[in-house]
């Protein structure tokens, strides 16, 4: 049985038991998977599973009432926000069956719209997409175009240390033993030019933000959205403008308020319609979190996240030996 | 009118003279997005796909103070404080450079709301008459185009001052209003009426892979009849994250806000945009909210460009086509989906209670 198959089976049996059931289906189109919300059997005909699954359906955990019983489809990044939200009993364990899978990587789209781009060819007029030993393979302006997979996915991936759900209820498909190391050496890389060279970068992306918070929204773990401090008009903390203090000054807030919280799944930067690369600002407050706490969000339900947690003493922070 | 040719290596050089008396705006690639900046000599335009941030703010921008403001109070009498006002109108003369044809028909959504014979939005208005398009037809549409299902193609010139062609060595140029005409007054611009024919086949050839039309029409009435049908909101609303991506990016939103921001005793009356999307939207003084879910504010948004807004405006649809909040939405939402089972869908009938 494959993989997809036998998810569709545990849902399936699983299903009396739920309100809903959230995973992909297909998008608009073949380059596009979608959330799928499944109620019936007759739904569960429409999941698929493939490297094109991006989205962290996790975030839509936090959107339901308490009363709603939800199952959730996650691969082993999307599993870690459930976790983290457990940890912060933002969810209850026994409102979410969790539906865990080992996942080998997923597509960056933006990655395939710059490969295509080097050929002079756009993302927005793919006709067909498939998989087939190891690439991506897609017909564009009458075109067959194979992308290595390894070129075009997602970066998070290359550096995974956990490619199986960490939490799950039923679990598809053989566990992957494979596990990368993360040595931050993106955030090493960046941060080696000058401060003014950092901020001539950021001013440049941020000039182009719109403030429309699919990044904040996009988050499974920005939970306030409604009532977000950012958009709050009593009291006005966040300018109504759109100078590029009130932009940074947002997405500061974001990332101060995910540390040590975030487990960098990348869904900001994904959701970003104008494509700000906003991982990097979470990633550089996972690197500080895991330097001073030895902490990785979202990978053991029963731990306390460091900034929620109050010591007298925190081991690797000298607070009074001065 | 002549029709005229522009050469490819031509194109600088006439950007450069469009920039020499005006702001011209030009799609810019950014990481990969694209979005309008000023031109200026070296900018290389992004000619080959649609922007992903329409030049809506060319007209609306995101931001823009409507007036400045400051108190004075009185030395003899505290309690008494006196009030000045300046409005404050921004409105450079402006070129939109190679918007698309849905991008330039976005502002006539605009003009029916902000140029009335009843209400004139000055500033609105002000930059609406410095504003010319100098639009892009477009040779290959993209899978999330829908142009030609709401009366329009990827040719169409409406609301646009001259239409660019791309053909063979470079672009077919005509002048598409009046006002065009002062844009196409160029000595880098050559006779193109041999040209006129292959342009007909790009624009048929466009069409033509665009597949066929659907008629959005009937979901005036069905999606009045499904205004309480809350059952198929909740449904087709699900995977909606209620950000701001579709209203942002879309050239015929409108809405915005407004907010008197002030340090100590002067301030500024800024207007923003706004989104439907939004919880904060319709969120009331008291605290009550009249459309406190997703569910409520997607049947707000669809419900308004494809039923109210035409009911109010004599029959045209407050969309351009474009696709952008398809494209542009992290979870892939799709509005003629929408419209569509808004037409297909049976409506669920409120129970008695
Ligand atoms: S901040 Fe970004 S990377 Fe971190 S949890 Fe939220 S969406 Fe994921
Ligand atoms: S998703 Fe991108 S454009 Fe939208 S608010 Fe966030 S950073 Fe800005
Ligand atoms: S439809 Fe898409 S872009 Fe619009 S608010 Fe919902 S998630 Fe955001």
């Amino acid at each position: 049985m494959s993989l997809q198959d036998e998810l569709k089976a545990q849902i399936v049996k699983r299903l009396p038991e739920l309100d809903v059931v959230i995973g992909w289906g297909q998008g608009y189109d073949s380059l596009h998977r979608t959330p799928l919300f499944i109620t019936s059997e007759a739904d569960v005909d429409k999941l698929v599973f493939d490297p094109l699954c991006v989205h962290n359906l996790s975030t839509y955990l936090t959107r339901y009432g308490s009363a709603k019983r939800i199952g959730v489809v996650v691969k082993g990044c999307d599993s870690r926000s459930v976790v983290e939200l457990l940890q912060e009993k933002l969810i209850h364990r026994d409102k979410v069956m969790v539906f865990g899978l080992p996942c080998e990587g997923v597509a960056d789209l933006g990655k395939v719209k710059r490969a295509l781009a080097a050929k002079d060819l756009d993302m927005g007029r793919v006709r067909a997409a498939s998989f087939a030993d190891g690439d991506l393979v897609v017909t564009v302006s009458g075109q067959e175009i194979r992308l290595p997979m390894a070129e075009v996915q997602a970066d998070k991936c290359g550096r995974c240390r956990y490619h199986n759900a960490v939490i799950h209820d039923e679990f598809a498909g053989q566990p992957i033993t494979e596990a990368a190391p993360d040595t931050y050496a993106d955030v090493a890389a960046f941060e080696e030019q000058t401060l003014e060279e950092r901020m001539e970068f950021w001013r440049e992306q941020m000039e182009r933000c719109v403030r429309c918070y699919a990044c904040r929204n996009a988050c499974p773990l920005c939970v306030c959205r409604d009532y977000c401090i950012g958009q709050s008009r009593e009291p006005n903390w966040v300018s109504q403008r759109d100078g590029l203090e009130e932009k940074f000054f947002f997405q500061m807030i974001h990332a101060t308020h995910l540390a040590g919280r975030c487990t960098e799944c990348g869904e900001c930067e994904r959701a970003c319609p104008v494509d700000i690369p906003l991982l990097l600002l979470k990633r550089k407050l996972g690197k500080e979190i895991l330097e001073l706490f030895d902490y990785r969000a979202g990978t053991d339900p029963d731990a306390k996240p460091p900034l929620l947690n109050f010591k007298v003493q925190e081991d690797t922070i000298n607070e009074r030996g001065w | 009118m002549d029709a005229l040719f522009l050469a490819d290596d031509k194109l600088s050089a006439w950007l450069g003279e469009l920039a020499a008396a005006r702001r011209v705006l030009v799609p810019v690639r950014e990481r990969e997005a694209v979005v309008f900046r000023p031109y200026a000599a070296g900018v290389t335009p992004v000619l080959d796909r649609q922007a992903n941030v329409p030049p809506k703010a060319s007209v609306f921008p995101a931001s823009e103070a409507l007036m400045s403001f400051r108190y004075t109070k009185n030395p003899e009498n505290l309690g008494q404080v006196a009030v000045e006002v300046h409005e404050t109108i921004d409105a450079p003369p402006t070129v939109v450079f190679g918007g698309r044809p849905c991008d330039a028909r976005g502002f006539l959504v605009f003009d029916r709301v902000y140029d009335t014979p009843k209400i004139q939005d000055t500033a609105y208005k002000k930059r609406r008459e410095n504003t010319l398009f100098v639009t892009l037809a477009c040779d290959d549409p993209q899978n999330t185009c829908f142009c030609n299902s709401i009366g329009s193609s990827p040719y169409d010139a409406t609301g646009s001052d001259v239409l660019l062609t791309p053909v063979s060595g470079g672009y077919l140029v005509e002048c598409a209003s009046e006002r065009g005409k002062e844009l196409v007054e160029s000595k880098l611009l050559s006779d193109g009426n041999a040209l006129r024919e292959e342009a007909k086949t790009v624009h048929a050839s466009a069409l033509s892979a665009l597949g066929p039309a659907w008629n959005p029409s009937p979901a005036k009435a069905k999606l009045i009849e499904k205004f309480e049908d809350m059952g198929f909101w909740e449904d087709v609303s699900a995977k909606c994250i209620s950000c701001g991506a579709c209203t942002y990016l879309c050239p015929t939103c409108y809405c915005f806000n407004v907010t008197d921001e002030r340090t100590g005793m002067k301030g500024e009356r800024i207007r923003t945009w706004d989104t439907c999307m939004s919880y904060l939207f319709t969120l009331e003084a008291s605290g009550h909210n009249p459309r406190p879910t997703k569910a409520h504010r997607l049947k707000n948004r669809v419900g308004h460009k494809f039923s109210y807004y035409p009911e109010i405006h004599g029959g045209p649809i407050a969309c351009c086509g474009c696709g952008r909040c398809i494209s542009l939405c992290p979870v892939s939402v799709d509005i003629r989906e929408i419209v569509r089972l808004s037409i297909e869908r049976p409506t669920a009938k409120p129970e008695n209670k």
